[in-house]
């Protein structure tokens, strides 16, 4: 992979779904090494973006680049945590084999996983701090297991961009705090993309924030108001302090 | 029981059909467990059922029956792949139709086929006691086909089984491998013809790797014991289909579910929900 400064550039992309205009003319560009922060409302366009972002979908109009290549290539070095796992909790597979699935796409085609896909498993295992759990089946995990579990295949093959999709929709807030200060270490190493509703939250761990609904304009962390939210999510929002 | 060991000692074709359980078992119980892990039980149905369109054509071409089943039955596989890759919203009518269609033809060409009666029965149903040395060999021969399969691609195939999302962002070719897997259900499907028919290939093909995904936490140790409890099924319903003079594949079948009744039990008791 090539060294470039910009791992994402998104150049005047558009996209429809049938004759319901989802993204329109989002530009922007996520330099390498950033820890980005994309928020929006309920069918803002996120999902569509991660998607274009993925290769999975094609712009209509407009250019998606990604480490310097087309979505599709550079995916291969990209690492992905969905925001619903999209596999059934009773699959007969343990944390282990779950986790080296993620291996796919590097080195060969045929034959078993090798002694250095095991080895790097084992490395994200303890990077997101569940070990333990190596043998654990799947149906087994409480809800911040699993997506550790799911940041761990993300990490396995030693990925230049790591994009997650609302990675704590579905934890509490003490294991939401865990895995952002995870993630804070990893920005050091690579880019990173997180989707989130909770802008207060993440504003606190990520560089910038780009903010969508339909168009997409970013800030900087420090920028974001009371003012910029209401924009974007076209409602007052109030603000509430509370102490425990 | 006395009586089917001295069958065994003493009868070529007791010992045939038993080889042909032990090696239609390797079968079933590898690729049984992608059939139940990637929830496609009535695709396998519908490939099982279009093969008698294959054996039909054979027969009336005056050419060897398990040919025409084993082109069937992969042209099936790359077909129904097709109908439930790209027009996944009529999917079950489409496999339906498949189906019925297949089995049609495959009868309306025996009907016309000169010479003596085809009986359909055995295709149905199986009949394990007629299998040959050829057979034998055949069936050996597809075993080693799908391990080999299954030793290249065992990580793609569970990958696209497991989430198929992921799979395709990782570069799998997620379509390709649907419909090879698809082919080899299809071949596994011709091996097992001969053991229990096309009506019953289907629960043969679910019902042990079923029972066997109760107690692991692998799909690899869900095919051993899928295989295990394949041989465990098939000998049993040879056995007690002599010894009581029954069908022998619909004894299996009825052994399989029995199994498969009993794993669920012992899964709630042991695991209680």
């Amino acid at each position: 992979m090539t060294t470039t400064t910009t791992a994402v550039n998104f150049s005047g992309v558009s996209f429809t779904y049938d004759r319901s205009a989802v993204l329109e003319d989002v530009t922007f560009s996520v330099m390498a090494g950033e820890f980005f922060g994309l928020i929006g409302p309920n069918a803002a366009g996120k999902s569509t973006l991660l998607k274009l972002l993925l290769g999975l979908l094609e712009p209509q109009r407009g250019q998606v680049q990604v480490l310097g290549q087309t979505p599709r290539i550079a995916r291969q070095h990209i690492g992905y945590v969905p925001q619903f796992p999209t596999f059934s909790r009773n699959f007969p597979i343990n944390v282990l084999d779950m986790v080296l699935l993620g291996r796919l796409g590097v080195g060969g085609t045929a034959g078993a996983f090798s002694a250095e896909d095991r080895a790097q498993a084992g490395k994200a295992l303890r990077a997101v701090e569940i070990e333990a759990l190596t043998n654990t089946p799947i149906r087994e995990l409480s809800g911040g297991q699993l997506q550790r579990a799911l940041i761990a295949r993300a990490l396995v093959c030693e990925p230049e961009l790591l994009i997650l999709d609302e990675p704590t929709a579905n934890i509490d807030v003490r294991a939401e705090e865990d895995i952002f200060a995870l993630l804070r270490g990893y920005s050091a190493h690579m880019t990173i993309i997180v989707v989130s509703h909770d802008i207060g939250f993440i504003s606190g761990y990520v560089d910038r924030v780009g903010c969508l609904n339909r168009t997409l304009v970013c800030h900087a962390t420090g920028e974001i108001t009371g003012r910029t939210i209401e924009e974007l999510y076209g409602a007052p929002v109030r603000r509430i302090m509370h102490t425990h | 029981m006395t009586d089917f060991i001295h069958a065994l000692s003493d009868f070529r074709f007791m010992q045939y059909a038993l080889a042909a359980c032990l090696l239609a078992s390797i079968g079933c119980g590898t690729i049984g467990a992608y059939v139940v892990i990637k929830r496609i039980g009535f695709v396998a149905g519908g490939i099982a059922h279009t093969v008698l369109a294959g054996l039909g054509i054979a027969y009336y071409l005056g050419a060897a029956p398990i040919h025409g089943a084993i082109i069937a039955a992969l042209l099936a596989a790359v077909l129904i792949g097709w109908i439930k890759l790209r027009w996944r919203q009529e999917e079950d009518v489409l496999i339906a139709a498949t189906w019925s269609v297949g089995m049609a033809v495959g009868i309306l060409f025996i009907a016309r086929t000169p010479g003596y009666a085809v009986d359909l029965t055995s295709y149905l149903f199986g009949n394990i006691l007629l299998v040959s040395g050829t057979d034998l060999v055949l069936m050996a021969v597809m075993d080693v086909l799908i391990i080999c399969a299954i030793l290249l691609f065992h990580r793609q195939f569970l990958a696209t089984a497991f989430d198929e999302e992921f799979a395709r962002l990782r570069g799998v070719n997620v379509e390709f491998f649907y419909i090879f897997l698809l082919c080899i259900v299809a071949l596994t499907v011709v091996l097992m013809i001969q053991i229990v028919g096309l009506i019953l290939v289907m629960a043969l093909l679910v019902l042990p790797a079923a029972a066997a995904a109760q107690f692991v936490t692998s799909v690899t140790r869900m095919m051993l014991l899928g295989v295990a409890l394949s041989v465990l099924v098939t000998s049993l319903g040879l056995g007690v289909s002599f010894a009581t003079d029954l069908p022998t594949g619909a004894t299996m079948v009825v052994a399989a579910g029995m199994l498969y009744a009993a794993a669920l039990t012992a899964r709630r008791i042991l695991r209680p929900m």
